[in-house]
């Protein structure tokens, strides 16, 4: 219940906007259609680490392979910016189950190696000349923003807000369905003991391989997303370090939580955008000689919070809740 | 043929580096099981403590001693303040964790020393060895630090009470315990070395590749593929391994795939090895009671 009037509420938001008819408005709708596609791409993780208990590194792959496949078809073949999500998704849950089917054999630190070494081979794959006539190679694509419909009256950055929300909203109550069925148990249930989720009859193997492809096919719909309303693709935007900001969004917002996604998509950003004020910030405070680049800032906080918060925001603000509702008001009564 | 020995010749002065990093790797795995994503970085960031010294005007063994040593309490330090506490955590949590001293790393070396790319000096003469072309001084060079390197810590581990010690805890920290090791240290130690052996890579590298904070990443992805083709719970398998690997990346960059893919390369050996055969060359198969 309250999912539905969160999404009501960001759909409202936009409202205050229009009505300040203030001009750098057109960039806070861009900085949220950022902060919906990072917490696409964050849900897609989260549903193979979180849910999955198999741990990626590989995600920029597909976020790139999503972005390239939605330039390819819209510079190339003409079509429509909308009929090339779906497409997306497909070939992203094809590569991921492709991806997933060695993963299979491979646990733990093996698989996050694996999928580490196909972060870093990624942006060179995507440089690779032989196919530069059709990435673009080092100098990527650039792209036309769809206009929006007429009828609408809406800025081009306006209606790709509404898209990415629309698709966002479906894709949060997909994942949710999907984990309330017994496809979602079965799930949890190989995170949790996979011996005994095979005892119970669960093909273990079709299950991880099928949560690879959904995991990749969700972040390639946010990979799509990121093509549009950036209007560009260029392999190095898909390095490592985008890996490394998926798993911020998941380890901030909290494993194994949905309304987490949202909070890491939005963290994300958040400090993206503003990591120069908050190294001058520090430098002010703290009397440094330096500028403080925001890798160090994300990597001193995930280190704090899988020592403080490992459960994430999403699982800390539960523990207060909890806190809160038999401490507080439980002794007041 | 000259081409193929020069060839030969620049993969296995390659490979004696990836070696260095395998090793590294093998050091942290065979201890405490973990696989360190921060190896890389680590060496990155010694090597620019190095540059530094040398920029300074500290001799270039002097200031190669003085990196091994403090790469080696860094590694101690990072163990017993960083890791120690999340000794039984998940794996998930030790991979957020690698992936955090990464980027720590990274960042602080961009942040002190930019990104430009430095050039750091080589203590090897620029001349070949048999006056043909084949061979550099500074190719036989690598791979005979690499070798000396190997050979002091054989017999470490062979000769010394404490290299028994850490071997004992290793494999099977609970009797070591039973016996008086302080497996936990043995950890730390394991990590001082490894960070030592790769700072020691990253001074061998940084003349050919030049410095730049990024440098290490693609080697580190080469170290990977070593430590798994030799067997990553084997520190002879590593080094044969980073050699081999390092031969074989030469022979198939000029000849069939060309420079442009040499990390897809990687890419591949790492899986192949994963599915095909996950032992190493010269693992040995843990069969795991359930």
């Amino acid at each position: 219940m309250g999912a539905i009037f969160f999404w009501i509420g960001m759909a409202l938001l936009p409202l205050i906007g229009f009505a300040s008819d203030s001009t750098s408005f057109d960039y806070y709708m861009f900085m949220g259609q950022s902060m919906l596609i990072y917490a696409i791409a964050v849900l897609g993780l989260n549903l193979l680490i979180g849910f999955n208990g198999q741990i990626s590194l590989g995600h920029s792959a597909f976020f790139a392979l999503g972005a390239y496949t939605t330039a390819i078809l819209m510079g190339f073949a003409g079509v429509p910016y909308w009929a090339t999500i779906p497409v997306a998704a497909a070939v992203c849950f094809m590569a991921g189950l492709l991806f997933g089917f060695p993963a299979l054999k491979l646990e733990g630190h093996y698989l996050a190696l694996a999928t580490f070494t196909l972060a870093i081979a990624m942006p060179q794959l995507l440089k690779y000349k032989a196919i530069a006539g059709w990435t673009g190679g080092v100098g990527g694509l650039l792209l036309d923003k769809p206009d929006p419909p007429a009828w609408t009256g809406l800025s081009p950055d306006q209606f790709l807000y509404y898209l990415c929300l629309g698709i966002a909203a479906l894709l949060f109550w997909l994942v949710r369905n999907l984990l309330r069925g017994r496809s979602g148990l079965a799930l949890m249930a190989v995170r949790d003991h996979a011996m005994a989720a095979s005892t119970m009859g669960i093909d273990l193997a079709g299950t991880k391989t099928i949560a690879f492809g959904i995991s990749a096919g969700i972040t390639g719909v946010a990979g799509a997303l990121s093509a549009i309303t950036v209007a560009y693709v260029a392999p190095d935007s898909f390095t490592l370090q985008l890996s490394i900001s998926f798993l911020v969004g998941l380890v901030v917002g909290g494993i194994a939580s949905l309304p987490g996604c949202l909070v890491g998509g939005a963290f994300i950003v958040l400090v993206q955008n503003s990591a120069q004020s908050i190294s001058d910030w520090m430098k002010d405070t703290f009397a440094l000689r330096y500028d403080v680049p925001a890798w160090a800032i994300y990597g001193v906080l995930l280190l704090a919070l899988m020592y403080v918060l490992p459960a994430g925001i999403a699982g800390g603000a539960a523990r207060l809740r909890l806190f809160v509702s038999t401490r507080i008001w439980g002794a007041s009564k | 043929m000259e081409f193929f020995v020069q060839q030969i010749a620049a993969g296995l002065t390659s490979g004696a580096i990836y070696a260095c990093v395998a090793l590294g790797l093998v050091m942290i795995y065979v201890s405490t099981d973990h696989i360190n994503f921060a190896q890389g970085e680590m060496a990155m960031f010694a090597t620019y403590l190095a540059w530094a010294m040398i920029d300074a005007g500290v001799p270039y063994w002097a200031a190669f001693g003085l990196t091994v040593l403090i790469a080696f309490s860094g590694g101690v330090f990072i163990q017993r303040v960083v890791l120690k506490p999340l000794e039984h955590a998940p794996v998930l949590a030790l991979v957020v964790c690698f992936i955090a001293l990464l980027s720590i790393f990274n960042a602080i070396a961009g942040m002190i020393w930019s990104y430009t790319i430095k050039q750091f000096p080589t203590p090897f003469p620029a001349r070949d060895v048999f006056g043909n072309g084949l061979v550099s001084v500074q190719q036989l060079g690598v791979v005979a630090v690499t070798m000396v390197m190997l050979a002091i810590l054989t017999v470490f581990f062979r000769y010394t009470t404490l290299g028994l010690a850490m071997r004992a805890a290793a494999q099977n920290p609970v009797s070591a315990r039973l016996m008086g090791v302080r497996v936990s240290w043995m950890l730390a130690l394991g990590w001082g070395l490894a960070a030592g052996i790769g700072a020691i890579a990253g001074m061998l590298v940084a003349p050919i590749v030049f410095l730049d904070p990024n440098m290490m990443t693609g080697i580190l992805v080469y170290g990977f593929a070593g430590a798994l083709v030799g067997g990553i719970g084997n520190p002879m398998g590593a080094v044969a391994g980073g050699f081999i690997v390092g031969v074989l990346e030469n022979l198939v960059g000029s000849y069939v795939i060309g420079n442009e893919l040499k990390l897809s390369f990687a890419l591949v050996i790492v899986i192949g090895v994963l599915l095909l055969k996950p032992a190493g060359l010269f693992g040995r198969i843990i069969v795991r009671r359930v």
